[in-house]
């Protein structure tokens, strides 16, 4: 079973050379922690920064310089900072090739819900509609499974939705699967995970190859 | 010769704002926002007005100041975590709250104040931000009608900016700041060092005079950070 950073370091396998990638909040920002040395990828946070580096020494920090999470962080040569209009241009106009985001529920048609729990939760959804709706690729990173057990990958979501049928693979503590003609197809277990643990975590719709590869990190 | 947008101070800034307008705050999370005008609003008390700003600020700083006297009647946002004041106030109704997404509510401004009354965008269909809306295909693909946002007063911040009300701003503070001046009926800007007329490169400009009315240089700037983070000295 992966840790957050395991699967971080599984998605890290995701991210081409040559790619610009908007990270979100949580695990996903992990991501940027693995990427192999000598891929050159960009990465971009939604409130005005591309060429984003890592956070800044202590005793650097700048309060006008911060990621989507609102952490202070650090511009690497090349970068530029742009207003929001222009970022969700870059978003929009799909001229960002990878979102990876974190997700309450998926369902296995590819919906996300991920910005609201009714009567508990309202944050809001900041960027995350305008990305799901425009990405390519979207990659979600989550726990299999929500703190009480129950299975964060449904038939159909219960919460109210960030997207419809964006999401295109899922990568958890258990396990890789994609998401096509409404089931989640299992691609990859976690180490020490086996197939049966995955189908009892699983509520929506789940396709078994022959053979379930362990993933390589 | 240059038409001069330079005042006083943030008084004269905010001398007409009334209740029940709707005001433009620039920032993300605390991050370029106006912190001198908020204050002067706090001061002034006025009440009943609608604010449109990404986020709400933080318990006891940026727009919390004005959520804890109840001075708005409603917040126009994508995202409000981080303040409980605000959960509070919009879980009990005092509080009337629209989320929107964020690239929407920065092409809101924008379009409010590029003249274009509405746009389609496919962020948001199918979900609860689509109810009422019209939806049109584009491309084989569902989009959503999103009118433009314009303002009675939008509040920016900016590094620099000259009498002319050119603006420039400074890393991410920048974010809603160049959209919401445009989309404001007035403009005030207030900026961190307010430069003599042609120091400003007009090459590198962000913001031009032509969207500001007012522009003052704001007398202390505590730019509180919202999360520090820090990497290990290597």
């Amino acid at each position: 079973m992966l840790d957050k950073n395991g699967i971080a370091r599984r998605i890290a396998q995701e991210v081409q050379n040559g790619q610009y990638v908007n990270l979100g909040i949580g695990i996903p920002t992990l991501v940027a922690n693995h990427i192999p040395e000598g891929l050159d990828v960009e990465f971009q946070s939604e409130n005005g920064i591309l060429g984003m580096g890592p956070f800044p020494i202590e005793g650097t920090e700048d309060a006008d310089l911060i990621n989507a999470g609102k952490q202070t962080i650090t511009a690497l040569p090349g970068a530029v900072f742009f207003d929001s209009a222009m970022s969700f241009a870059m978003i929009r106009g799909q001229h960002v090739q990878l979102t990876v985001l974190g997700a309450m529920e998926v369902s296995a048609n590819g919906d996300i819900a991920n910005w609201k729990i009714p009567g508990k939760m309202v944050k809001g959804m900041g960027g995350a509609m305008d990305l799901v709706a425009s990405a390519e690729n979207i990659v979600v990173a989550m726990m299999h499974t929500n703190r009480a057990g129950a299975s964060k990958l449904l038939p159909t979501c219960s919460l109210p939705l960030t997207g419809v049928g964006c999401v295109k693979r899922v990568v958890t503590n258990l396990a890789v699967l994609d998401i096509k003609d409404g089931a989640f197809h299992l691609v990859e277990r976690a180490p020490g995970v086996t197939v049966e643990e995955i189908v009892n975590a699983t509520a929506g719709a789940l396709i078994l190859p022959d053979l379930v590869p362990e993933m390589s990190l | 010769m240059a038409i001069s947008k330079e005042i006083n101070g943030v008084e004269e800034a905010c001398k007409d704002v009334k209740d029940s307008m709707t005001f433009m705050l620039g920032g993300f999370g605390l991050c370029g926002i106006p912190e001198n005008c908020i204050e002067e609003l706090v001061r002034l008390g006025v009440k009943d007005v609608t604010c449109i700003s990404n986020n709400a600020g933080v318990d006891n700083f940026g727009l919390g100041k004005l959520l804890k006297k109840s001075q708005i009647r409603k917040m126009i946002s994508s995202y409000v975590g981080e303040n409980e004041e605000f959960e509070r106030q919009m879980l009990s109704g005092e509080l009337e709250v629209d989320l929107i997404p964020q690239g929407s509510l920065a092409e809101r401004c924008r379009a409010g104040g590029a003249g274009i009354p509405a746009f389609y965008t496919p962020a948001g269909y199918g979900t609860e931000v689509a109810e009422g809306k019209e939806v049109r295909e584009f491309n084989g693909k569902p989009h959503i009608l999103e009118s433009a946002l314009t303002a009675d007063f939008a509040f920016v911040k900016a590094w620099k900016g000259d009498a002319s009300g050119n603006l420039i701003y400074k890393a991410t503070s920048r974010n809603f700041n160049p959209m919401m001046a445009m989309a404001g009926k007035i403009t005030v800007a207030e900026v961190e060092e307010l430069v003599p007329l042609g120091s400003l490169d007009p090459n590198e400009i962000h913001t031009p005079g032509i969207f500001v009315q007012r522009i003052f240089q704001g007398k202390s700037y505590e730019k509180r950070i919202e999360q520090r983070t820090v990497s290990q000295n290597k």
